[in-house]
């Protein structure tokens, strides 16, 4: 090559064709795995990127026979109805208030109990009990609802039952509002306490064993070493699985809170996902319920990058 | 090495709340399971008369007889079999080519292709936008809504792809010197060292499919294709006259508590089935833990 005699512009220009041709030579090797991720590639596109497209329908007053292109715009109509109603706010509190339980009412629970599993030195006690706590985690949200129904009914049910021995008065959980948001909470720490504790002791394991020789030396009881030693070495796990639940703001459960739903208990009950579901497919107002689910789904980006932000103003690795 | 040092007072005291509290937890977990098959299997008469049953003194079979005598429950459990089956096999076939394409190092646009799956988890279209997808893609009460619409779920995937990340490239490049190709590096090399992977991978495909809910009642309108936990909702919960949708208020009685007790059975009993194997696997935890965020 006649290297000196080049212009460094033209040496430039020519690293880059060079480069260019490599691409294209590791594309070309790789045409197969390119025929491999292609189904997938095709299904993220039409299930998951088509329906963001067809977000646009909340701008529309959308008809199924007219489609996208036929439907007439009409603004922000839907946005200014949305925030205008009165139901905005109840749905609002409500799904506000179940994520609050979420995060600061079961978040802790699966910690804890990592905890206390990692305390136990029995391998068969330890693993008898996470057996018997991931097991609610894989019933579906329509069993454990129905196995709630059948002990809290008054007609019978175990719960009220125990009450009436205890010379109280039976209580009808199913359709008192003032009991929708103990249910939630209590279910989802029935199927969800044990699964989430598998993250945390997973993290534990990489916990350095000579740790807690060294703090038994200098005397650190049982509840100093988890606190001082176990807690710290679990801490990025804890606050990057925190974001992610904070970024789940608005996801609650379609499934679980439309099961537990009725007429008496609406008022505490009704979310955002129930209301566009009511509203959408129920009732038909397709572009309505749309603009409801943007609404949402922005709110959750909005979070997500949020918390990411500020575990990384913490110093803390984010998720992305 | 535990055994050889001195256990304090105080560490004893504390092994001995912390066993017990673990236990308890254990108990109140599992307690309410043993309570539905314990009563599922009572006499209707004995249910009444004991408050508390756990184990049924007599045994009687009359409310499985009773939920099997029609076809409405031999229907919906062939449903829930074969959107299990078949979309199980299904979303594994493409979760298993699309992790595998995109554990590839070498792939150029990688990078993009995995964000703009990862986006996926943090925003998507909602559910009305997604059902008109649905409904135009002429998937609408059809079997196949259960099942295309949730192809591949992005943290399935995610985990499949880490775990071929780990496999050392050495061995598929000396199996490209003789001559494999890509398909054939993936089915003969890579997936039969990956069994627990995709074993795992497999069941947590097949436990959401035996329990899919919502998607029935989102897209399915005929009452002979819902799924067992759609007839299980209709029987518990409808039938206690405590339903949201006013249309599907009905005259009929409530079923007596051992019928609704059996379904719940009949619902659960395939993940029991399934779940030694499920723990078999993710009790490596290595799997699950190497997966960040």
């Amino acid at each position: 090559m006649e290297t000196s005699t080049m212009s460094a512009r033209e040496e430039a220009k020519q690293l880059k064709k060079m480069k260019r041709s490599e691409t294209w030579r590791r594309i070309k090797k790789n045409k197969m795995i390119y025929l491999m991720i292609l189904p997938g590639l095709l299904y993220f596109l039409i299930y998951k990127y088509l329906p963001m497209y067809g977000l646009v329908i909340s701008f529309q007053d959308y008809k199924p026979y007219k489609g996208i292109a036929g439907s007439e715009w009409v603004g922000l109509e839907h946005f200014e109805r949305l925030f205008t109603s009165s139901e905005f706010w109840m749905i609002f509190k409500n799904t506000l208030m179940l994520f609050g339980l979420q995060v600061f009412i079961f978040f802790p629970i699966p910690i804890i109990l990592s905890l206390m599993l990692n305390e136990v030195r029995h391998s068969f006690f330890k693993r008898s009990v996470q057996t018997l706590v991931y097991i609610p985690h894989f019933m579906s949200w329509v069993v454990i609802v129905s196995i709630s129904y059948v002990m809290l009914t008054l007609d019978g049910g175990i719960v009220n039952a125990v009450l009436e021995t205890l010379g109280l008065q039976p209580i009808n959980f199913l359709l008192n509002d003032e009991w929708f948001r103990p249910m939630y909470i209590i279910q989802v720490i029935w199927r969800e306490a044990g699964w989430g504790t598998i993250i945390f002791l997973a993290a534990i394991t990489a916990v350095d064993p000579s740790l807690y020789e060294a703090a038994r030396m200098d005397g650190a009881n049982r509840f100093r070493q988890m606190w001082h030693i176990t807690l710290p070495a679990i801490r990025s796990v804890i606050i990057v699985l925190l974001i992610l639940k904070i970024g789940d703001v608005l996801e609650l459960g379609f499934e679980h809170v439309y099961l537990l739903l009725n007429s008496s208990n609406r008022n505490v009950a009704e979310i955002f996902d129930t209301y566009v579901y009511v509203a959408g497919l129920q009732q038909g107002q397709f572009s309505y319920s749309t603009a409801v689910g943007f609404f949402k789904g922005i709110v959750g980006l909005i979070m997500v990058i949020f918390a990411n932000w500020l575990a990384k103003r913490f110093n803390e690795e984010g998720i992305y | 090495m535990a055994k050889l040092q001195k256990v304090s007072a105080g560490s004893r005291v504390f092994d001995f709340f912390n066993y017990f509290l673990l236990t308890l937890i254990a108990l109140v977990t599992i307690l309410p399971f043993i309570h539905v098959v314990g009563s599922s299997f009572a006499t209707s008469a004995e249910i009444a008369r004991t408050k508390f049953l756990l184990f049924p003194t007599e045994f009687s079979l009359n409310a499985y007889e009773y939920i099997f005598s029609t076809d409405t429950i031999f229907r919906a459990l062939g449903v829930s079999i074969i959107v299990t089956v078949g979309g199980t096999l299904w979303s594994m076939l493409f979760s298993t080519l699309t992790a595998y394409g995109l554990s590839r190092k070498d792939l150029v646009g990688r990078r993009a292709i995995n964000f703009m799956i990862v986006f996926t988890l943090l925003f998507n279209g909602g559910m009305i936008p997604t059902f008109l997808v649905v409904q135009q893609t002429g998937l609408l009460n059809s079997l196949w809504a259960l099942v295309v619409p949730v192809t591949i779920n992005a943290f399935n995937m995610i985990i499949l792809r880490s775990f071929f990340m780990n496999i050392p490239e050495s061995l598929e490049e000396s199996a490209k010197i003789d001559g494999a190709n890509d398909f054939s590096i993936l089915f003969r090399i890579v997936l039969p060292i990956s069994l627990p992977a995709i074993a795992t991978i497999s069941l947590f495909y097949a436990v959401t499919y035996w329990n899919t809910y919502m998607h029935a009642i989102l897209y399915l309108s005929d009452a002979d294709k819902w799924p067992v936990q759609v007839l299980l909702r209709q029987i518990v919960v409808l039938a206690s006259g405590m339903n949201y949708d006013s249309e599907s208020f009905t005259d009929v009685p409530p079923p007596e508590t051992t019928i609704k007790m059996a379904t719940i059975v009949v619902a659960t009993v395939p993940v029991l089935l399934v779940y030694p194997f499920l723990q078999k696997y993710f009790a490596k935890g290595a799997l699950l833990g190497s997966v960040k965020g």
